[in-house]
């Protein structure tokens, strides 16, 4: 019987994990784009072109020079030197306060599709009113009780996060709930918690991953936004945002120092994208060998 | 004592338009080694019916009546100890192959699956189980494809797969919901004779559902016809293809494509649509399109007539209208 199957093509021996990505474009660019914002972070703790906190009011809004690679601001910092260390700040909010809304979003949303009924209508209003408060006021609130500072900033747009994520993977999990594996898998006599963690996360992943990567860049600019408003980091620290808020102003004298921070945010963000992109295809076995 | 014995079954289901009855009192019972099939359009309950008896039914469905299986009564069982019946006494192969295993997961892992789950057993021993039953159910030079997903496979090889799956622990009853219907007729024929033959060989009972006459007179020996939630027709299968005595019933095999029918030929039609669910009148459910209908039809539900090899029928006009006697 088995000598008249259509026999598919056997599936040639998957190349390792490392060697696919390696030969995925997005993702090596991504890879190498998030790379040089982690050592720009890490290069900052142990060295700067310049103290950071070295005015040289002689000096001020200068273009890029070879004593400053990219010219001075208005207090007359280095600005190459500022990059370095505000990539520190960059990180911090957008792999935290991401971290916050995915983890904690990702478990109500999966909670909320695997009970239904007065759980997930609990969950699912409770994010609606959160989302229908501005972002900013929240903040605002959250800062007017526990201080401004780096970290409740993080926290503030963290929280943010979370009804954005519990949403998202409400919806992307209900339809995997209605897939017939997940009725085979059910017709098995799996429970609500191993199908959640076996079928329903896995199959959700490249959503949470490409939501994820565009959080991050919202994270960056609300940080910019809190910190326009005193509430973020806290000056002399820079921060990517503060630098691109306070450029604003100066927008006229020397256009250059909204130039600098506005690319290192629009790279860190391609760079995250395309990681991001790369991994949901290099985790998809569908995919494995399009590429 | 019957391995599955079920009695006045009603599903009653939330609908937007009102409660409304899809499984209307059905009753039926199985034996070990016993096959039966379930007949009738999309909509009469059938999928319905097997579903509550896997307890996969949506949680906003209420079902009363009573399922035995093998002794322990299945309608109000909590989820938990259903949990452990389904995948491991009763099996279940579902219609689509294309979407009834997860993308993501290997085949190994997928058909080991219920082994580690009720079974408790290793990784690797599940692997080892595993490869038996894909050999079992013909998947080729299976050992090297054990790490392969399911994208890589044909339709009729997935059905395989998902069989192996609903085999894994030797269920009593394996469930088949319309498991060629979405294959092609070669693969269809294959799939249906593994079915058949793992049946008799582990001397399981099994369900098939199929609305093909075709598909249920080579593979079962009894046989429901169901429709608008209630049993219509039933007995043994040759006896019910002899002597077709309900009007539905004669509505289908009428409606069968002729092999060798002159060209031009229209095929037969029952006319009117399926009723809907939430306002079925108490009567026979087919007296609305039913040809032979009388004025007691919609008000009176029709008995059960028995018939000679314990051949059932429901149908009030029986004794005006006889039965159709297959052409030899």
């Amino acid at each position: 019987m088995s000598a008249s199957l259509p026999l598919a093509p056997a599936a040639p021996a998957a190349p390792g994990f490392w060697r696919r990505a390696l030969r995925h474009r997005s993702f090596v660019l991504g890879g190498v784009l998030t790379l040089l914002l982690v050592f720009a972070a890490a290069l900052s703790y142990v060295w700067t072109p310049w103290p950071i906190n070295d005015m040289d009011m002689a000096a001020k809004l200068q273009g890029p020079s070879s004593a400053h690679w990219l010219g001075t601001d208005a207090f007359g910092r280095d600005v190459a030197s500022l990059l370095l260390v505000g990539a520190r700040a960059s990180i911090l909010v957008g792999v935290i306060a991401v971290g916050i809304g995915l983890v904690v979003g990702t478990a109500l949303g999966l909670l909320a599709s695997a009970r239904r009924g007065w759980v997930e209508e609990a969950i699912m209003r409770l994010s609606d009113f959160s989302l229908a408060f501005p972002a900013i006021l929240s903040a605002i609130m959250l800062t007017a009780a526990f201080g401004p500072g780096i970290v409740n900033a993080i926290v503030a747009i963290g929280i943010y996060n979370i009804p954005t994520f519990a949403r998202i993977t409400r919806a992307s999990a209900n339809a995997i709930w209605s897939r017939e594996y997940v009725a085979a898998a059910r017709a098995c006599g799996k429970g609500p918690l191993a199908i959640t963690l076996q079928h329903v996360l896995p199959n959700i992943s490249a959503v949470l991953v490409v939501q994820s990567t565009i959080r991050f860049a919202i994270a960056i600019l609300a940080e910019a936004a809190l910190s326009y408003l005193g509430l973020g980091t806290q000056p002399p620290q820079p921060s990517w945002g503060r630098m691109l808020s306070e450029a604003q102003t100066l927008m006229f004298q020397q256009p250059l120092l909204a130039v600098w921070p506005g690319m290192a945010i629009a790279l860190a963000v391609l760079g995250l994208n395309l990681l991001g992109d790369g991994l949901r295809d290099l985790l998809d076995p569908r995919l494995a060998r399009a590429r | 004592m019957a391995l599955l014995e079920v009695n006045g079954l009603r599903i009653r289901l939330q609908t937007p338009r009102g409660p409304a009855e899809a499984v209307r009192g059905i009753g039926f019972s199985l034996e070990r080694g016993q096959t039966l099939g379930i007949v009738g359009e999309s909509g009469c309950g059938k999928s319905l019916t097997v579903q509550s008896l896997m307890g996969l039914l949506p949680s906003t469905a209420q079902v009363t009546g009573s399922i035995r299986f093998d002794g322990q009564e299945l309608v109000g069982l909590p989820e938990r100890a259903m949990c452990s019946i389904r995948g491991n006494r009763i099996g279940m192969v579902f219609q689509e192959p294309m979407t009834a295993l997860n993308p993501l997961h290997t085949i190994a892992r997928q058909v080991g699956e219920p082994l580690r789950l009720h079974r408790g057993l290793s990784r690797a021993a599940a692997r080892q189980e595993a490869l038996a039953l894909l050999e079992r159910v013909g998947i080729p030079d299976a050992a090297s494809r054990l790490d392969a997903y399911p994208h890589q496979f044909s339709g009729g090889q997935r059905q395989r797969i998902g069989i192996a799956m609903a085999l894994a622990c030797g269920p009593d009853l394996l469930i088949a919901d319309e498991p060629t219907t979405a294959l092609d007729v070669t693969v269809q024929k294959q799939i249906l004779e593994l079915i058949q033959g793992l049946v008799a060989e582990r001397g399981m009972a099994l369900i098939l559902i199929s609305h093909d006459l075709g598909v249920i007179a080579q593979n079962v020996s009894r046989m429901l016809v169901m429709y608008g939630g209630s049993v219509v027709e039933s007995g043994p299968t040759a006896a019910v293809f002899a002597a077709r005595a309900h009007p539905y019933t004669r509505g289908l095999f009428a409606a069968r494509p002729a092999l060798g029918a002159p060209r031009g030929t229209r095929l037969a039609t029952i006319a009117g649509s399926v009723p809907e669910l939430v306002d079925l009148p108490p009567g026979c459910p087919f007296a609305g399109r039913c040809r032979y209908t009388v004025e007691a039809c919609h008000s009176t539900a029709p008995p059960a007539t028995l018939l000679p090899h314990g051949h059932v029928v429901r149908c009030l006009r029986l004794d005006d209208i006889g039965v159709e006697v297959a052409a030899a």
